[in-house]
């Protein structure tokens, strides 16, 4: 593994795809090191604010050395990041966490399975794995950003809250409407979502592997602020709680109590 | 130049730690910076089992600080001696570790545990305000910080720093009374109790409710302290709260901390600590400042 580290960057373009919804292009050196899954620790540059906030990675450009995050509104750290314009600089941290285990769906047949803004790290693991790739993905509204970009990697299939276009409800509801089957599944959404998840891959006996977010500090595994629960006593406290920024922020669902 | 201070007898290679808590055992930040230039580590609070801590949330960001209520989180005094130490004594750095207890036996049972292991001091956490049990209730009344104290004085084969509460009326009453039941340094200050709430849920925002301010936020308060109690006492000071640069920790230093720590700004920062030596370093230079000893105190 790459050694962490706190870098500059510098901004090559932002736009708001979708109502609150920002696509971040970056370019660094981190994107050498990046992989599916993973995320960086971006830092508001008002005073006001103090800690890095932890975005996923929703594409690594290696030969251009960029990263692209696409990151939604939901404080005043990204509302900050949101008026950041092409040629400013930005701090961050990275690359953090483990990523998605790519060699675990080789080959398979596998739901990339994504809700809201845990949508974006789909779209790296949907470049890079190798399989028979279904990606389902479920939005509030027919705005639906990243999906063309999406449908380039894999079958997709659309869910959305109001029913405005695809199927009407969330991602499971696309499972069961287009009566769809998987080996292994990889997922990134809102608790309810990976609740379901869980749940459904326990019931079909399928290998789940769901990315957690929890609010973080130092996002290196120093704190202990972003603990879950697991089934198996965790490495380093040696309690039943792992560190969503280092041992995560994807775990095996069987392995997690959400 | 010198920067090299000594507390208890312990010769230190400059005056800047880590705080417990922010910091780990050193692996998680040995990627960042090199401990070998650290004056010393000072390692997460253990007790003698481990301790699973508090639900999540469990940090949430101020205005200039944050919350935290871990609670404790550790994996007990046995895989500190295994798994930690050895990592630390890889480096050329000191090892401080920070022990926190339920009741005055778990502490005396980690004392003890440490005796022979190659820990250069022991802090002893009296001031988490994160737990119900133990760790607070014994840093927040003079007689009860006396009497935990002597009892770990009597144990420990190490000088003994007692890290306090910057939640109490008076701290040089807390300073003087650690120092009377044979104190060897003082650790301040731990962080102040607060509380955040979102208005739209009308929920805490930790789970725990309230939680332990630390940053910049935090700063005067602590410089504030760390004098009084300076003037109270004449055992040394490690000053903590907020230190983000070697300006504030010289302001440390020139109020009678004899060292620092950093704290909340290895999270923010996680080169904090090797730029804080280093700034020290040049502002001694700039100002013509020979030894760093000759700061300690030396506002007036």
């Amino acid at each position: 593994m790459s050694q962490k580290k706190k870098t500059t960057a510098k901004i090559v373009s932002q736009k708001e795809i979708a109502p609150q919804i920002f696509d971040l292009w970056l370019e660094t050196e981190l994107a050498q090191d990046a992989r599916p899954g993973q995320f960086v620790a971006l830092y508001p540059k008002s005073e006001a604010t103090l800690l890095p906030r932890p975005i996923s990675i929703c594409e690594a450009d290696k030969e251009n050395n960029r990263l692209r995050l696409v990151y939604r509104i939901a404080g005043k750290g990204t509302k900050e990041f949101s008026a950041w314009r092409a040629g400013e600089e930005a701090a961050l941290l990275g690359v953090l966490g483990n990523g998605f285990p790519l060699d675990k769906a080789e080959g398979k047949k596998v739901f990339l399975m994504g809700g809201g803004i845990g949508i974006p790290p789909m779209l790296q693991l949907a470049k890079e794995l190798q399989a028979e790739k279904q990606i389902i993905v479920g939005y509030r509204n027919r705005d639906l950003f990243l999906a063309d970009e999406l449908r380039e990697n894999g079958t997709v299939y659309v869910a959305t809250e109001d029913g405005s276009t695809g199927c009407a409800g969330n991602v499971m509801d696309a499972v069961r409407e287009n009566g769809l089957k998987a080996e292994v599944i990889m997922a990134c959404g809102p608790m309810p979502m990976l609740r379901a998840i869980k749940k459904y891959a326990e019931e079909n006996g399928i290998e789940a592997y769901l990315s957690l977010e929890e609010r973080m500090a130092c996002g290196v595994g120093a704190c202990l602020g972003c603990v879950c629960k697991t089934k198996e006593v965790d490495h380093h406290s040696h309690v039943h709680n792992a560190r969503i920024c280092t041992d995560g922020p994807v775990f095996e669902a069987k392995e997690v109590d959400i | 130049m010198n920067t090299k201070v000594t507390i208890a007898g312990v010769p230190f290679k400059n005056p800047v730690m880590t705080a417990s808590g922010t910091f780990g055992s050193g692996m998680e930040y040995g990627e960042f910076v090199d401990l070998n230039r650290l004056g010393a580590v000072v390692t997460k609070g253990v007790a003698n089992v481990p301790w699973p801590g508090n639900p999540t949330p469990r940090v949430a960001e101020v205005y200039g600080g944050m919350l935290n209520a871990i609670g404790l989180q550790n994996p007990g005094v046995d895989v500190l001696t295994e798994r930690d130490i050895p990592f630390l004594k890889q480096y050329d750095t000191k090892i401080i570790v920070n022990i926190c207890g339920k009741t005055v036996e778990d502490y005396l049972e980690v004392v003890e545990r440490l005796g022979d292991e190659p820990v250069d001091m022991l802090e002893i956490n009296v001031s988490c305000p994160n737990v119900k049990e133990g760790a607070i209730a014994f840093g927040q009344k003079t007689e009860a910080l006396y009497d935990i104290t002597s009892q770990i004085k009597k144990k420990a084969k190490q000088p003994v720093i007692m890290k306090l509460s910057p939640n109490v009326t008076d701290i040089a009453e807390m300073a003087k009374a650690a120092e009377a039941a044979g104190a060897d340094a003082l650790s301040m200050i731990n962080t102040i109790t607060g509380m955040k709430i979102d208005i739209y849920r009308k929920k805490f925002v930790l789970a725990n409710k309230t939680g332990g301010l630390s940053g910049p936020a935090v700063k005067p308060v602590a410089v504030r302290m760390v004098y009084q109690a300076a003037q109270a006492v004449k055992i040394p000071i490690i000053g903590m709260g907020g230190i983000a640069t070697a300006e504030d920790a010289v302001e440390f230093l020139l109020a009678g901390a004899t060292a620092v720590a950093v704290g909340a700004m290895n999270f923010v920062n996680p080169y904090a600590t090797v730029e804080v030596i280093e700034g020290i370093e040049a502002y001694m230079k700039q100002t013509g400042v020979d030894d760093v000893n000759a700061l300690i105190g030396a506002v007036g």
